[in-house]
C-alpha cells in the first residue's frame, strides 16, 4: 500500500516545475554541510587520537618558538643545548628526559640526491626507550630488517615511505648502501608507518654518529620527557617551564620556547574543533530550517494547483489519511531528493578539503570518513525534514471535503 | 418489491454566501432502484449538480437524509464514508477529472489502489477495463496524450473498477462532440442492458435524456416531474 502512495507521490514530485526544485537548496545546503562537517568531523577525531596516543599522555617536550616549517626544531636560530636538558632532568617528577636532534642532510642513492631530515635516538639506554617508544620505531614495528642498536655507527632506518622510487625511479631496501652528507651508510632497517608524518618522511640514525657526521656537538631540536605517574603533568610543565626560563635568563612570558603536553595539543585542535563545528552547526541549522519552508510553500501550492485531483481521489474512496499520506510522502521525498544532492555536494566538499590540506599543508592529518550511517542518517533525516514540512499543507489538503476540492 | 440502492428523503441544500441563503435543494425525494437507468434533467442553475453530490455520497444534506443501502450517510464518518463511496459509486465526470501524472492503466487501478486491492489482480481488472472500452494498446498514454473521448472512456472504465452498484455520470457528454458523445452513451447504454449496471445521468439535452427508463426533471431545486 505505501509503495503505490508512494509511486503516486513519486510520480508527481517529476511532473514539477523548476521553481518547486529550486526550493530544495536550503535542504540541499543543509545537508551538504552535516554531511562534509560530519565526515571531516570524524577523520579529524581519528586523527587526533592518535596523535594523543602517539605522544602518550604522560610526556612534555620542549621545543624553540619560531616559524616552523619542517619537522619541530629542525631550523630556528634559537637552539636548545645539553645544559638545557641537564636542567630538565634536574626537574622533581621528570622521570626520563631526552633531546632529538632533527637536521636536514644529503642523501645519495643510484647517482640521485635528495634532500629531507635526519631524526636521531638517544644513546642512554632510558632516553633511548622513550625515544623508540614516541617515535614508535620498536623492532615490533619493522617490516623488513631490525631497528637501531645503541652501538650502531654508520646504520640508518626508514619508513616504508622510501620504498618507493624516490631515487631516480629506485626505492631503498634493506642491505642498501647509501651516502648521506658523503658518508657511506647501511640501511638496516624498514619500519612500517608510524603514523607520524614527521617521523614517517625522516631517516632515523644514532644520536653519536649524527654528530659525528655533522659535527654538532652540543645542541638539540627537540627536547621530550617522561613525567613520574604520581606526579601532575601541569604542575611538572610549569616547573619545566620556570627552571628553562631561569636557567636560559629570560623575564616571564618572554620564553624562546614552548611546553606542550599532549593534553594541550588536544585542546587546541578540540578548540578549533568546536568553532568549526558550532559555525557549520549554525549554517546547517538554518539551511534546514530554510528549506523546510521551501518545502512546505511548494506544498502549499501544491496543494493549491491540485486541488481537483484530491477531490477526484477523495470521489473515488481516498480516505483523508490516505490523502495525507500520499502527500507526506510526496513532500518527504522532495526532500530526501535535496538531501541525496547535498550528500553529493558534501562528500565531494570534504573530499576537496582533504586534498587541499594534504597539497598545502602536507599533512594527512585530514581524511574524510564517510561511514554508512552517514550517509542513510542523512537521507532518512532529510526525508523527515521534508515531511515535517509538509505536515499542514498535507492536513489541509486532506481536510477538503470532495465537493469543495472539485470545485474549480 | 425492488431494492433500492440509494434513497434521499426530503433533502435540503442551503449554502449561506454571507447574509444570503441560497437553497440549491429544496427538499428533494429520490429514490434509485437496483438495475435503473435514470436521467436528471433541468435548467442551468437548477440544483442537478447539487442533487448529484448528495446521491454520490459526496458531500452531507443541510437537511433531511441520504440512505445508501438503507444505512443513513450521515451516521458514518468521514473514512467508513469514502471506503463505502469507494466501493459503491463509480463517477464520471464533465471534465473527465483523470490524473494527469498517471497512465491510463494507473488510472484504473487507483479506486482499487484505496480499497487495498492486491497486485496482481488489480492489473489484471485493469487490463480486463481496457479491453471493454476499447484501448488496450493506450494503457500507458498518459491523459495529455488521448482525444476527449478516450479519455472519458478511461473515466468509464475507471468508474467501473470496483464492480460499483451504480454509476453517476454529471454530463458525461457535455465536453464532447456530438459523436463522440454519443457513442459514449451507447457504451453507457450497453452497459445498462448488458450488464444490468445502474446508472444515473445529469444531462440536459432532452434527446440524451430519452435513453433513460426514467427521466426526473428538476427547478429551483425542487423535483417538478418524472417520466417513465
Ligand atoms: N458552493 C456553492 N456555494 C454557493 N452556491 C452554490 C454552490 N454550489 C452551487 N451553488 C448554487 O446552487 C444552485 C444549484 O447549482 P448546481 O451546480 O447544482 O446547478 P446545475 O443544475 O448543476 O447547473 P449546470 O447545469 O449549470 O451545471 C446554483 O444557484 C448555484 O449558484
Ligand atoms: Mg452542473
Amino acid at each position: 500500500m505505501l509503495r503505490d502512495y508512494a509511486r503516486l507521490g513519486i510520480g508527481s514530485l517529476f511532473k514539477r516545475k523548476l521553481r518547486s526544485w529550486l526550493t530544495m537548496i536550503g535542504i540541499f545546503i543543509g545537508i551538504a554541510a552535516v554531511v562534509s562537517l560530519i565526515s571531516l568531523g570524524q577523520g579529524m577525531q581519528a586523527a587526533i587520537e592518535e596523535q594523543f596516543f602517539q605522544l602518550g599522555a604522560d610526556k612534555v617536550n620542549i621545543a624553540v618558538k619560531g616559524p616552523n616549517t619542517g619537522p619541530p626544531g629542525s631550523n630556528s636560530d634559537v637552539q636548545l643545548f645539553d645544559s638545557d636538558l641537564a636542567v630538565v632532568q634536574r626537574v622533581k617528577g621528570v622521570d626520563v628526559a631526552t633531546g632529538r636532534l632533527v637536521e636536514p642532510i644529503r642523501a645519495e642513492f643510484n647517482d640521485k640526491e635528495i634532500f629531507l631530515f635526519v631524526a636521531t635516538l638517544a644513546q642512554d639506554d632510558d632516553e633511548r626507550e622513550l625515544l623508540v617508544d614516541v617515535a614508535n620505531v620498536d623492532e615490533d614495528n619493522m617490516l623488513y630488517g631490525r631497528t637501531l642498536k645503541p652501538s650502531d655507527q654508520w646504520k640508518v632506518i626508514m619508513s616504508e615511505n622510501y620504498l618507493e622510487p624516490k631515487f631516480d625511479g629506485k626505492g631503498l631496501k634493506v642491505g642498501d648502501k647509501v651516502r648521506i652528507n658523503g658518508q657511506t651508510v647501511d640501511v638496516v632497517g624498514i619500519f612500517k608507518k608510524t603514523g607520524n608524518p614527521f617521523v614517517d618522511i625522516s631517516f632515523v640514525m644514532n644520536e653519536n654518529a649524527v654528530r659525528d657526521l655533522l659535527d654538532i656537538p652540543e645542541k638539540y631540536g627537540l627536547l621530550l620527557a617522561k613525567i613520574s605517574s604520581d606526579a601532575n603533568i601541569r604542575n611538572v610543565a610549569n616547573a619545566i617551564e620556570k627552571d628553562l626560563r631561569n636557567h636560559r635568563g629570560l623575564d616571564e612570558g618572554d620564553e624562546d620556547f614552548e611546553i606542550n603536553t599532549a593534553e594541550d595539543v588536544l585542546d587546541t585542535l578540540s578548540t578549533v574543533l568546536t568553532i568549526v563545528t558550532a559555525v557549520l552547526v549554525g549554517i546547517a541549522a538554518i539551511s534546514l530550517i530554510v528549506g523546510g519552508i521551501g518545502i512546505m510553500n511548494t506544498m502549499y501550492t501544491s496543494v493549491l494547483e491540485r486541488q481537483g485531483e484530491i477531490g477526484v481521489m477523495k470521489a473515488i474512496g481516498a480516505r483523508n489519511s490516505d490523502v495525507l499520506t500520499i502527500f507526506m510522502i510526496e513532500s518527504g521525498m522532495l526532500g530526501m531528493v535535496g538531501g541525496a544532492i547535498g550528500i553529493l555536494c558534501g562528500v565531494l566538499l570534504s573530499k576537496f578539503v582533504e586534498f587541499a590540506a594534504t597539497a598545502a599543508l602536507g599533512t594527512t592529518l585530514i581524511q574524510a570518513q564517510f561511514p554508512w550511517y552517514l550517509i542513510l542518517g542523512a537521507l532518512l533525516f532529510s526525508f523527515g525534514v521534508g515531511s515535517i514540512a509538509g505536515v499542514f499543507p498535507a492536513l489541509q489538503a486532506s481536510q477538503l471535503t470532495p465537493v469543495e476540492a472539485l470545485k474549480e | 418489491m425492488k431494492q433500492a440502492i440509494i434513497e434521499l428523503k426530503n433533502v435540503w441544500k442551503t449554502y449561506e454566501m454571507g447574509d444570503v441563503k441560497v437553497h440549491a435543494l429544496r427538499g428533494i425525494n429520490l429514490k434509485v432502484h437496483k438495475g435503473e437507468f435514470v436521467a436528471i434533467i433541468g435548467p442551468s442553475g437548477s440544483g442537478k449538480s447539487t442533487a448529484m453530490n448528495q446521491i454520490g455520497c459526496l458531500d452531507i444534506p443541510t437537511k433531511g437524509s441520504v440512505f445508501l443501502s438503507k444505512k443513513n450517510i450521515s451516521t458514518l464518518d468521514e473514512s467508513d464514508l469514502a471506503q463505502i463511496r469507494g466501493k459503491k459509486i463509480g463517477f464520471i465526470f464533465q471534465k473527465f477529472n483523470l490524473i494527469n501524472t498517471l497512465t491510463a492503466k494507473e488510472n484504473i487501478m487507483l479506486p482499487m489502489i484505496f480499497q487495498d486491492v492486491p497486485e496482481d489482480k488489480r492489473n489484471k481488472k485493469a487490463e480486463a477495463l481496457l479491453k471493454l472500452v476499447d484501448l488496450e494498446e493506450r494503457m500507458d498514454h498518459r491523459p495529455n496524450e488521448l482525444s476527449g473521448g478516450q479519455q472519458q472512456r478511461v473515466a468509464i472504465a475507471r468508474s467501473l473498477a470496483n464492480d460499483p452498484e451504480m454509476i453517476l455520470a454529471d454530463e458525461p457528454t457535455g465536453n464532447l462532440d456530438s459523436k463522440t458523445g454519443s457513442s459514449v452513451l451507447e457504451f453507457l447504454k450497453k452497459l445498462h442492458k448488458e450488464k444490468g449496471t445502474t446508472i444515473v445521468m445529469v444531462t440536459h439535452d432532452k434527446h440524451v435524456a430519452k435513453q433513460a427508463d426514467r427521466i426526473e426533471t428538476l427547478k429551483d431545486g425542487k423535483i417538478v416531474g418524472a417520466k417513465t
